[in-house]
């Protein structure tokens, strides 16, 4: 047992700040970054497992996801008007638990392969959004200058033109068919994508570390996929899940106004089918309702998953 | 008199990951006219204090002990009392006036709501108070139209302290009112606080981790760690003739230019502030002491009696280890 | 003074973005079309032209020109209002059809945004301001549900509901056929009749972003240091919410509605073709069908140009709102 000094006094000198430690073995760098990488994803997890909304959409969109994948695979002959069978319009009941169209097609069936349809136009359309938008945003952030200037004039010019009235016409010139449609969503939806994803770029920008990196020599490639871009992913990833939901609402709005792909059948179709055959007058509330509930519990799932992402992505509306 | 007296204080945030206990147990007294300063790191508990005097914490922190302000306990107070007695009683000047003040508001209009809030005053009068509340913290009384980004860090500041002279409160709490500022410019502020003390003859409960700063300003000092209390007394002697640890290397971390204890290098002090979820056991400050020794881990001290006016909570005081419960060790 | 200038630019902006609007208007219509815009021109009144009067009809709308040639026709047409012929329409002027189908338009979406902005924006505010509360999470699921919902299927339902089964609302259309029998009070008792249904479709298609955009830009700001110092002062919790929180949630709520704009014109056309409601919308949809590329060029236009006059009020709402921008 050591004996103190009976009173500390201004004499005695305070210790030196850090004692001598021995170095830690070298570990290669990329094992340290796929170590950080999965530690992150845990660290996610975590976090997105508290959401329940989130939750509940991952959930759904299991479900919708799973029945896409099933409608691959099945039977579609029940989706032939020459080949339909059943009563025309007839209420949901054991043999149509969905009911049937005004040609006497299973709704339920034409639902399942409408899934597959509007899922598959939805993450296409999103993955030109994203692609476009993302590259226009973190040029436009990133370079500065008259570039940025450049881009953001043509970025607002995109915003200002009311989506549906320039991907009508674009579809009435262009004709109807899926490639059509995908393309003209992309290239309605990314201005927004963009000034996103620049806002994003221009903060990271101005952090210390991309400083630093760039004082000891780092080229702009470097800088862009090292430093800037894994900043900017959360947003972006976060942004991509709302960007399907906008993508798959899209598609239903171009398809009900008849711009659809007539060899395909969507949920947009289907409404358009319905709205032609009156199902509304009609009082045919199956027909109508079926793919419309789907339509909104997917739109749902994504928003929610986004919501999720976004309270994880940005710490300020993060309750404490 | 005693203008505000805190006794065992214990604050607890409740958050998503526990509860976190900020404040464990504090008592502070401030006469009329006295100058008090609150030192410590960030995250000791200080600013925590600094709001709960006036209820300012979010709707589910635990508070208990009592805050006396005036005779009357503020945590007893109903909401309406409570409402009067902000900034009547007690006003704050907060950190970083950048945030402080609304942003889409007249800087003269957000001093007037102070007043209008608590006196039947008309627009017109209230703005006569506004101007000459001004020009007593040297701005010019044409600022009343200015908007918040039209004025410079030191100028906000002042809007600052003339709002908090509003209503002339009892005390004032200034909670680092210099810390976001240009070294210039935070020592004109201090000059005019001080001088407004004088003057006006204010309480003042000065919170900052800038020991140096409260030297100048304080007559007492009082350190906190942990949430906890570790040291108080005359500031001049705290800061000469440290008897806590801590103070010692807080005191050495802040030079003096002239002084001559500060030739040496000044040093800082190895590790960080202990998350309030995991308070080290017996005194925390056990593991960055320099001086630890066998009792610290076990053996929580509370404040001894270290002669004129003086306590400080470490077990190397002499005559500390004598009362501690199975003798010294 | 700062506020003459930002207002100066932002008219200057706008005024540039909307000369590249009509660039690329000519091009998609004229250019890039396909078919010729002379058949276009004539294939309302088709054979009963003249060859002589054919040529009339094409120099007169300079089709014989060069491509520069035409586009400065353009320019001077769509500036005096010669906006070309309808082809569904049997060759009427786009100029008349258009503004016969420019009011219902005008009244429905003033109506429904009018509406959807005040209830959503008073919802939003009660919701952050009572984050957690029963009103809250209600509010939140229904305002997530509406904003998942395609607007022309909510209006399916409702045609569904209110007047295929209860009967109280008409099937569809603007006015009733008999409208020219009626006085006045019964006249705008009629167009209200028609209107309802269509209106209360796109009120509730939209409270949803309304809703979500304040209810959020509160949050925000309620974590402001500002509003602690206004509750250190005293201030009664009312006026922290008005003065202080709302007066600065605000402005996020402006700018994100601003851009919504163009999709609440989205909605209005699916609407309108649902309802079969004559207005804009529901022309433009004929315009489709029939190619009538004529008019479709106008209604392009008119579209796009309401959106950057649309922006460029919010962006003046905005100044007003926040002296920061007005500094230059």
């Amino acid at each position: 047992m050591q004996t103190p000094p009976l009173h500390v006094g201004a004499e005695t000198p305070i210790g030196p700040i850090e004692e001598e430690a021995p170095l830690p073995p070298a570990v290669p760098p990329r094992r340290i970054r796929w170590a950080r990488r999965r530690r992150a994803m845990r660290r996610f997890w975590k976090a997105y497992r508290q959401d329940a909304m989130g939750l509940a959409g991952l959930i759904i969109l299991a479900f919708f996801i799973a029945v896409a994948i099933f409608a691959i695979f099945a039977d579609t002959t029940g989706t032939e008007i020459t080949k339909a069978t059943g009563p025309r319009l007839s209420a949901p009941s054991l043999d149509y638990p969905l009911g049937t169209d005004d040609q006497g097609r299973s709704v339920l069936t034409l639902v399942i392969q409408g899934a597959k349809v509007s899922l598959l136009v939805g993450l296409s359309a999103t993955a030109i959004t994203m692609l476009i938008g993302s590259a226009v945003g973190l040029v436009a952030g990133f370079r500065g200058g008259w570039v940025d200037q450049l881009l953001m004039r043509f970025t607002d010019w995109g915003l200002v033109i009311p989506w549906l009235v320039l991907a009508i016409s674009l579809a009435s010139i262009f004709g109807q068919s899926l490639f059509v449609i995908i393309l003209v969503i992309g290239l309605t939806t990314w201005p927004s994508t963009a000034r996103l994803v620049r806002a994003q770029t221009l903060s990271v920008k101005e952090r210390p570390y991309v400083e630093r990196a760039r004082a000891l020599g780092a080229s702009d490639w470097h800088l862009v996929t090292r430093h800037v871009l894994p900043n900017v992913m959360p947003v972006i990833m976060a942004n991509t899940v709302l960007i399907v939901a906008i993508a798959i609402l899209s598609e239903t709005a171009l398809s009900f106004l008849g711009l659809g792909d007539p060899f395909s059948i969507s949920w947009g179709q289907i409404l358009e089918q319905a709205s032609n055959g009156a199902a509304a007058t009609l009082g045919a509330w199956w027909w109508l309702g079926a793919p419309g509930v789907c339509i909104v519990l997917v739109v749902l799932a994504f928003t929610m998953i986004g919501f999720a992402l976004d309270e994880i992505v940005n710490p300020k509306i993060r309750q404490r | 008199m005693s203008v505000l007296s805190i006794r065992d204080l214990h604050i607890t945030y409740r958050t998503q990951g526990g509860d976190v206990p900020a404040v464990r147990g504090v008592d502070l007294d401030i006469d009329r006219g006295e100058v008090l300063g609150l030192a410590g790191e960030s995250g000791c508990g200080k600013s925590t204090i600094a709001a709960a005097i006036l209820r300012l914490l979010p709707p589910k922190t635990g508070v208990e002990g009592e805050i006396i302000l005036d005779g009357e306990d503020v945590l007893e107070m109903t909401p309406k009392r409570l409402r009067a007695v902000r900034w009547t009683g007690a006003s704050i000047v907060f950190q970083g006036a950048m945030h402080a003040l609304n942003p889409v508001r007249r800087v003269g209009n957000q001093i007037a709501e102070a007043i209008t809030t608590h006196q039947q005053a008309s627009e017109r009068e209230a703005m006569v108070r506004v101007g000459s509340l001004l020009e007593q913290v040297g701005l010019p009384p044409r600022r009343i139209q200015d908007y918040p980004h039209e004025l410079s860090g030191g100028q906000k500041q002042r809007v600052m302290i003339a709002m908090a002279l509003a209503c002339s409160p009892s005390v004032i709490i200034a909670d680092e009112p210099t810390t976001a500022l240009d070294v210039m410019v935070q020592a004109q502020v201090l000059a005019l606080l001080k001088s407004l003390q004088r003057e006006l003859g204010l309480a003042l409960l000065f919170i900052t981790h800038d020991l140096s700063v409260l030297v100048e300003v304080s007559d007492r000092l009082a350190v906190m760690y942990a949430g906890k209390i570790v040291e108080d007394g005359p500031a001049r002697s705290v800061f000469e003739d440290p008897k806590h640890p801590y103070t010692r290397a807080l005191a050495a971390a802040f030079p003096e230019i002239g002084n001559e204890r500060f030739r040496r290098q000044p040093s800082g002090l190895g590790g960080d502030p202990p998350d309030p979820q995991a308070i080290p056991s017996g005194c925390p400050f056990h593991p960055r002491c320099p001086l630890v020794f066998e009792p610290c881990p076990t053996h929580v001290p509370r404040l001894f009696d270290a002669g004129a006016g003086r306590r400080a909570a470490c077990l190397l005081l002499e005559g500390a280890l004598a009362t501690l419960p199975g003798g010294e060790g | 003074m700062g506020t003459r200038q930002y207002v100066l630019r932002k008219i200057v902006q706008a005024f540039i973005t909307l000369v590249a609007i009509l660039i690329f208007n000519f091009f998609l219509f004229r250019v890039w079309s396909p078919g010729d815009p002379v058949s276009f021109l004539t294939r309302g009144q088709g054979a009963q032209l003249s060859v002589q009067e054919r040529q009339e009809l094409i120099h007169e709308y300079g089709l014989d020109k060069s491509t520069w040639g035409q586009f400065a026709e353009y320019l001077t047409d769509t500036f005096s209002g010669r906006l070309g012929v309808s082809s569904f329409y049997q060759g009427e002027p786009v100029r008349d059809v258009f503004f016969r189908f420019l009011p219902p338009t005008l009244l429905l979406v003033g109506v429904s945004t009018v509406l959807s902005m005040i209830i959503g924006v008073w919802m939003g505010i009660r919701s952050g301001w009572r984050r957690g509360s029963a009103f809250d999470r209600t509010s939140m699921i229904s305002s997530l549900v509406l904003y998942s919902m395609p607007e022309f299927w909510l209006g399916m339902l409702l045609l569904l509901l209110f007047s295929t089964t209860l009967q109280w609302f008409p099937v569809g259309g603007r006015i009733s056929t008999n409208v020219s029998e009626l006085g006045t009070v019964a006249y705008v008792l009629d167009v209200a009749n028609h209107l309802f249904l269509p209106a209360l479709t796109l009120t509730l298609a939209y409270i949803g972003e309304f809703y979500l955009v304040m209810r959020s830009s509160l949050l925000d700001v309620l974590g402001e240091d500002y509003i602690t110092t206004a509750r250190a002062k005293g201030v009664l919790e009312r006026y922290v919410l008005n003065r202080h929180a709302v007066r600065n949630a605000l402005l996020p709520t402006v700018t994100l509605v601003a851009l919504s704009f163009g999709y609440v014109i989205g909605g209005a056309i699916t609407v309108e073709v649902v309802f079969s409601y004559q207005g804009l919308g529901l022309l433009t949809y004929t315009a489709i069908l029939g190619k009538d590329y004529w008019l479709l060029q106008s209604l392009f236009l008119f579209f796009t140009a309401a959106v950057i006059v649309f922006n460029l009020l919010s962006d003046l709402v905005y100044a007003y709102l926040d002296p920061r921008v007005r500094e230059a």
